[in-house]
């Protein structure tokens, strides 16, 4: 680790500390950054990589530890006063004014002005220009910023943050909804950043990426800085232990099981833009794991299987039954189960309590003579609480009070709650504290040894390796690997994730 | 993997309660909210009482359920609706299209019954429009409702004219019927407009809090996203109960013409601002999702004694537009304004 | 490069968002055109006048309105500002024989009041405006009513010059009309022209990303709010010089008029977008088919109903333009997903 004093040193962040209410998210975050580097953080779910950044780009204020800038220590009070400082930060999903054009984006609030304080259009617009120039790319300034792609939306964030003179850049997950050429532009852009002396940490799930672009990495666990190295001396494998940093056999305690009888087949699914030709097949007391970058489709894919989104063609069967096109009550009634991605937009109502949502799912079920009774709710959830070891206050308390694990376990008992044969289960681990973690992975293996299906789409390597009977591997929409248990390892998938080498397909 | 800045930062600006403190602050405020209105009620009598010796009196309460009931009646399903996380601002024009419809028939020499039956379904056809774009297209419901109100009084206008049935040489409508703008239920003090009121409130308490449908209706208000996830049909149940409005308001439009005897096509202009005020004063969320049948009952009480009691003092109707406008905003004020103190908190501790 | 292609369906969308407002200009020709042909009359410089007058009042209230909504609220209170407002600027006159600027003066000065404590409550209080402003219809509607005690004021009361500005014209136009012209053609450079203005567009567009860009969203709401009110008390004098009276129901129903002229001119009701310019505009052509079906004969009993068809018919369009353009971008972009 770099002495607080590093004189050369861009940024330097020791010992920062962050808790939130019931979480402890950062526990020890340290970071050195030096003018014109590539940085990547690395690190798994949970290990306080986000936090850490959103200390940096003035989002949060550190409980403890200190940031210097150019060996002066600061203390931001907002985002404001970070960037005011040359911190600027992109996020993975570009917050931008649709309705504006792109050069009021990246100027919003500090237009150019012209006579009598009016905004001088075309300053504005040769602004942009100019610093669309400076990256490399070339975008129309006078057009409205809704109909730009994310890769487009990321660059004129960019710009916004070049138009506040930011000396640093960090980004979240920069390349995760990119297409191979965007991600190529997205590093001509950074290469060029760099060589104007800016710094650019990026969080990454993406090894390969990484060990091509960047000069040094830092890995956090558990809330800690683990270690920084330079790029050279470091390989994909030391990079995961050090992120993982135990045995893969204990965080993912799965019991071998044999595969029954096809519960779920998927043929030829199609719907244009988003997923080409997906079939695959999910037996009974097997859990099939979906990997892929972020942006490939899967969660596409899952939601056109349960019947949210309409598919274009292809077929879903069921136990042998096929499915109606769009149609999630169908797919409830025979069987199929969704556990989504976003668990506090989809999976949960935040404001109800803890048994009405266990019981949302349930609730025709639960009905005698059309009536449904607050206690019998309440029983249901009780039970689940009880099975799957949920920590709350009363079970009406809202779940919004939960933690993210427990908030996690009561989508399960919703949909558990309802006795299903295949449960698609949309990123199971996603923000949730490492012991929770191990308690969700252990609560799939058990229903999987009593016979349930499992589709799981996950983005962490180690989960898909550690869970997963076999492994399809989505890229853009397109299934481009499938291995079994004993053929998967990171290296095969995340080839067939980024397409560098074409796997066998299923 | 997406930060969760970036969830935090789609959610839409009603979400505010998101955070623990905040809504466990509402969940509590639900119940003191109707307890509120229960000492408003009480305290409307006594001022009533205070004021008037005739005022708890079975005969004002009689002209009260004549005066409000048809109001009342509407509310219902106005209730449900914003629950749902809509609006149907169509009521009042959908009411004085219902009743130019049983007008221009009888008019033509109808018989009373048909004629009824097609100005139910007329309410129904307006109701389904109102679903199929609110629901089904997914327009916002402000603006489709300020729409259909503007063309269904349109319509009314269109059918009946400057006319007002019965007009010189038609039939006058059915004694019996028209006796419940006069007579109480035999044996009670009650009008049959308070009765229907009462059942319909029942009906509508039953499904909004003890059934499947009724926690469904709260998920869509609260979280529409997650409710779709949970197999709830919200497109459906948000199309059938503007349906339910339309048919509802259409009978709503029946009531007012029998208790009047008479109807023209501006019957119940504007009224669809004062169910508005009715429903959100009873503690229902303009957001959705939160809000009890009991609360829009004791709102209703409360509109109507206060009514009845600023008439027998003589007061203008204009003071009594001033109440309901305060009472309206009272009604958002107050769970807000305790919010809106703790950040004033919060700023001034940051500076 | 990537970006060109997918450039040329968007810019499209720009263009058809700027062609919103030659459309219901040219419908507006149109139906002109087509009730001529059916009613000479119409052609008329009475008629023509009729048109403009017509849809002064709206038309200026729709500049305050379309502000109020790119922010994403609602002004339902205009109605009411406009109905107390003429009848104060009209006691004023008959009773206390103030100067018309003065009268003036006090109806601007009113509806900035309203519209302060209408922006006050949806700002500090954050309660939806759509509550904040129909609770104010009411107690506005209700101060109106004592105030006025059943009375009128009636032609008499009102200075000839006055009214003079509701039926005299300049090469042809209305008074009236070109005061509101002013009105529209400033405040549209303005919108434009700004940063404040460009806010609105901002907060209205994306509150959240406003709210990171460090936007004052509760200042610049508020003024709108104040914008709006304004208009309105200015929209209430002018009331007085064209109907030359007023009693305790001047203004009912504008609020609703007002909303529709928006929409019909391509503001969207979820904010971000559209034009004071196309605000107007809408207002004009509301008032244009009005008064082309009385001179086709319709009966005027069909104009609430057209109202509320054409109303409908622009939510509807506007949402379908939307879609299309969504799809037309989703296609291009699927380009360049990789093979």
């Amino acid at each position: 680790m770099t002495t607080p004093s590093d004189t050369n040193a861009r940024l330097v962040l020791t010992n920062a500390t962050k808790s939130f209410v019931t979480v402890r998210a950062l526990a020890d975050g340290s970071i050195t950054l030096y003018p014109g580097e590539a940085h990547a953080l690395l690190g798994e779910n949970g290990a306080g990589k986000s936090t850490l950044v959103k200390i940096l780009a003035g989002v949060y204020r550190p409980d403890g530890g200190e940031l210097r800038i150019d060996d002066t220590p600061v203390e931001f009070n907002g985002p404001a006063a970070a960037r005011a400082a040359g911190v600027s930060i992109i996020y993975q999903e570009p917050t931008l004014f649709p309705d504006l054009t792109v050069a009021e984006n990246i100027f919003t609030g500090r237009q150019r002005l012209g006579t009598f304080r009016r905004i001088d259009r075309r300053a504005m617009n040769l602004d942009a220009n100019e610093i669309f120039a400076r990256l490399g790319v070339r975008l129309d300034p006078e057009q409205p910023a809704r109909g730009l792609s994310v890769a487009d939306q990321q660059i004129v964030e960019i710009a916004k943050a070049l138009s506040f003179n930011s000396q640093v850049l960090v980004m979240d997950e920069p390349t995760a909804a990119l297409t191979t050429v965007e991600v190529e532009r997205l590093f001509e852009v950074m290469r060029t950043l760099r060589s104007h002396g800016t710094a650019v940490l990026f969080i990454s799930h993406r090894l390969d990426e990484v060990f091509a672009s960047c000069q040094r990495v830092t890995v956090m666990r558990d809330g800690r800085f683990v270690r920084t190295e330079p790029i050279e001396k470091v390989t994909v494998d030391d990079v995961i232990h050090s992120m993982v940093g135990r045995d893969l056999a204990t965080l993912f305690p799965k019991t071998a099981t044999v595969a029954g009888e096809p519960v779920l087949e998927v043929e030829n699914l199609c719907t244009a833009g988003v997923f080409d030709n997906i079939s695959l097949t999910v037996r009974r007391g097997e859990i099939v794991a979906l990997a892929g970058l972020v942006g490939a489709g899967r969660s596409e894919v899952a939601r056109a299987i349960f019947g949210i989104d309409r598919r274009d063609s292809g077929s879903v069967r069921v136990n042998g039954r096929t499915l109606p096109n769009g149609d999630p009550l169908a797919a409830m009634a025979a069987g199929v189960a969704l556990v989504p991605e976003d668990r506090r937009q989809q999976g949960l109502v935040m404001a109800m309590g803890v048994d009405q949502n266990v019981a949302l799912a349930s609730i025709r079920r639960l009905a005698r003579f059309g009536l449904v009774r607050r206690a019998s709710e309440r029983r249901l959830a009780s039970n689940w609480s009880a099975r799957l070891r949920i920590k709350s206050g009363r079970v009406r308390d809202a779940v919004a009070t939960l933690s993210g694990g427990n908030q996690q376990k009561v989508v399960l008992a919703k949909w558990l709650a309802r006795d299903p044969s295949l449960l698609i289960i949309d990123e199971p681990t996603r923000g949730i504290d490492v012991g929770t973690k191990a308690e969700v992975h252990r609560i799939l293996d058990g229903l999987v040894g009593d016979g349930l299906a499992i589709l799981m789409i996950s983005s962490e390597l180690p989960e898909v390796l550690g869970m997963a009977d076999r492994v399809l591997v989505l890229r853009e929409g397109r299934l481009t690997g499938s291995f079994s248990r004993a053929d998967a390892d990171e290296t095969t998938i995340m080839r067939a994730a980024t397409g560098q080498h074409a796997g066998a397909v299923a | 993997m997406t930060s969760d800045m970036a969830t935090r930062a789609r959610h839409s600006p009603g979400d505010e309660g998101t955070d623990t403190a905040g809504r466990r602050a509402r969940w509590r405020s639900a119940a003191r909210w109707e307890v509120g209105l229960v000492v408003v009620l009480i305290g409307v009598l006594v001022f009533g009482a205070g004021e008037s010796s005739t005022f708890v009196d079975p005969t004002t309460f009689f002209y009260l359920g004549i005066n409000i009931g048809y109001i009342a009646i509407m509310a219902l399903p106005m209730t449900l609706i914003v629950m749902t996380g809509e609006i149907d601002l169509s009521v009042a024009s959908m009411l004085g299209l219902s009743g130019s419809v049983l007008g221009v028939l009888w008019h033509h020499g109808w018989s009373f019954v048909p004629a009824v039956v097609v100005a139910l379904l007329v309410g129904a056809l307006g109701g389904a429009l109102n679903g199929i774009l609110v629901a089904k297209a997914g327009l916002p419901s402000i603006a489709v409702t300020i729409g259909t109100l503007t063309l269904f009084r349109g319509l009314a206008e269109i059918l009946l004219g400057s006319l007002t049935v019965p007009a010189a040489g038609d039939r006058q409508f059915p004694a019996a019927l028209t006796n419940i703008g006069v007579a109480p239920i035999p044996g009670t003090q009650l009008s049959y407009t308070t009765v229907i009121f009462l059942v319909l409130a029942v009906v509508c308490g039953v499904v909004l809090h003890a059934t499947p449908l009724g926690r469904a209706m709260h998920a869509v208000g609260l979280q529409p996203e997650a409710a779709q996830f949970s197999g709830i049909r919200v497109r459906r149940i948000k199309f059938w109960l503007y349906v339910v409005s339309g048919v509802v308001c259409a009978f709503a439009g029946m009531l007012l013409t029998l208790q009047n005897s008479s109807v023209s096509y501006s019957a119940g202009t504007g009224l669809e601002l004062n169910v508005v005020a009715i429903v959100l004063f009873g503690g229902v969320s303009i957001f959705g999702g939160r809000g009890t049948v009991v609360g829009v009952v004791l709102s209703v009480a409360i509109f109507g004694a206060l009514q009845m009691a600023l008439t027998q003092l003589n007061v203008q109707p204009e003071i009594q537009n001033i109440i309901t406008g305060a009472l309206l905003l009272i009604s958002v004020v107050v769970p807000n304004g305790g919010e809106a103190i703790g950040r004033l908190r919060e700023r001034i501790k940051r500076k | 490069m990537s970006t060109d292609t997918a450039a040329r369906p968007v810019r499209r969308f720009e263009s058809l968002l700027r062609a919103r407002e030659l459309g219901i200009a040219i419908v507006i020709v149109l139906v002109v055109a087509i009730t001529a042909v059916r009613n000479s009359n119409f052609l008329d410089a009475q008629s023509v006048q009729q048109l403009l007058s017509g849809a002064a009042l709206i038309a200026l209230l729709s500049v305050g309105e379309t502000m109020v909504i790119i922010t994403r609220n609602v002004d339902l209170s205009v109605g009411s500002t406009v109905g107390l407002s003429a009848y104060v600027f009209g006691d004023l006159f008959k009773y206390q024989h103030i100067s018309v600027v003065a009268g003036f003066a006090v109806g601007i000065v009113l509806g900035a009041v309203v519209g302060a404590v209408n922006g006050l409550v949806t700002t500090v209080l954050r309660v939806p405006s759509l509550v904040v402003t129909l609770a104010m219809l009411y107690v506005i509607r209700g101060v109106d009513g004592m105030i006025v005690n059943g009375h009128t004021i009636d032609p008499t009361a009102i200075p000839h010059a006055f009214t003079e500005v509701g039926y005299r014209t300049l090469f042809g136009v209305p008074w009236l009309a070109i005061i509101v012209i002013v009105v529209v053609a400033v405040a549209g450079y303005a919108m434009r022209s700004f940063r404040a203005s460009r806010d609105l567009y901002a907060i209205g567009s994306n509150p959240e990303a406003a709210a990171l860009a460090g936007i004052p969203a509760g200042r610049r709401v508020f003024t709108a709010f104040v914008i709006s009110g304004t208009l309105a008390g200015l929209a209430g004098a002018l009331f007085l010089a064209l109907h030359a009276q007023v009693d305790n129901s001047g203004g009912i129903g504008y609020e609703l008029a007002v909303v529709a002229a928006v929409v019909v001119g391509g503001v969207a009701i979820f904010g971000g977008s559209g034009t004071v310019v196309g605000a107007a505009l809408g207002a004009l052509l509301l008032n244009t088919i009005n008064q082309a079906l009385v001179a086709s004969k319709v009966s005027s009993f069909w104009n609430m109903a057209v109202a509320g068809g054409l109303l409908l018919a622009a939510i509807a369009f506007d949402r379908w333009l939307s879609l299309r353009v969504a799809r037309g971008l989703k296609s291009a972009r699927g380009v360049h997903r990789d093979v």
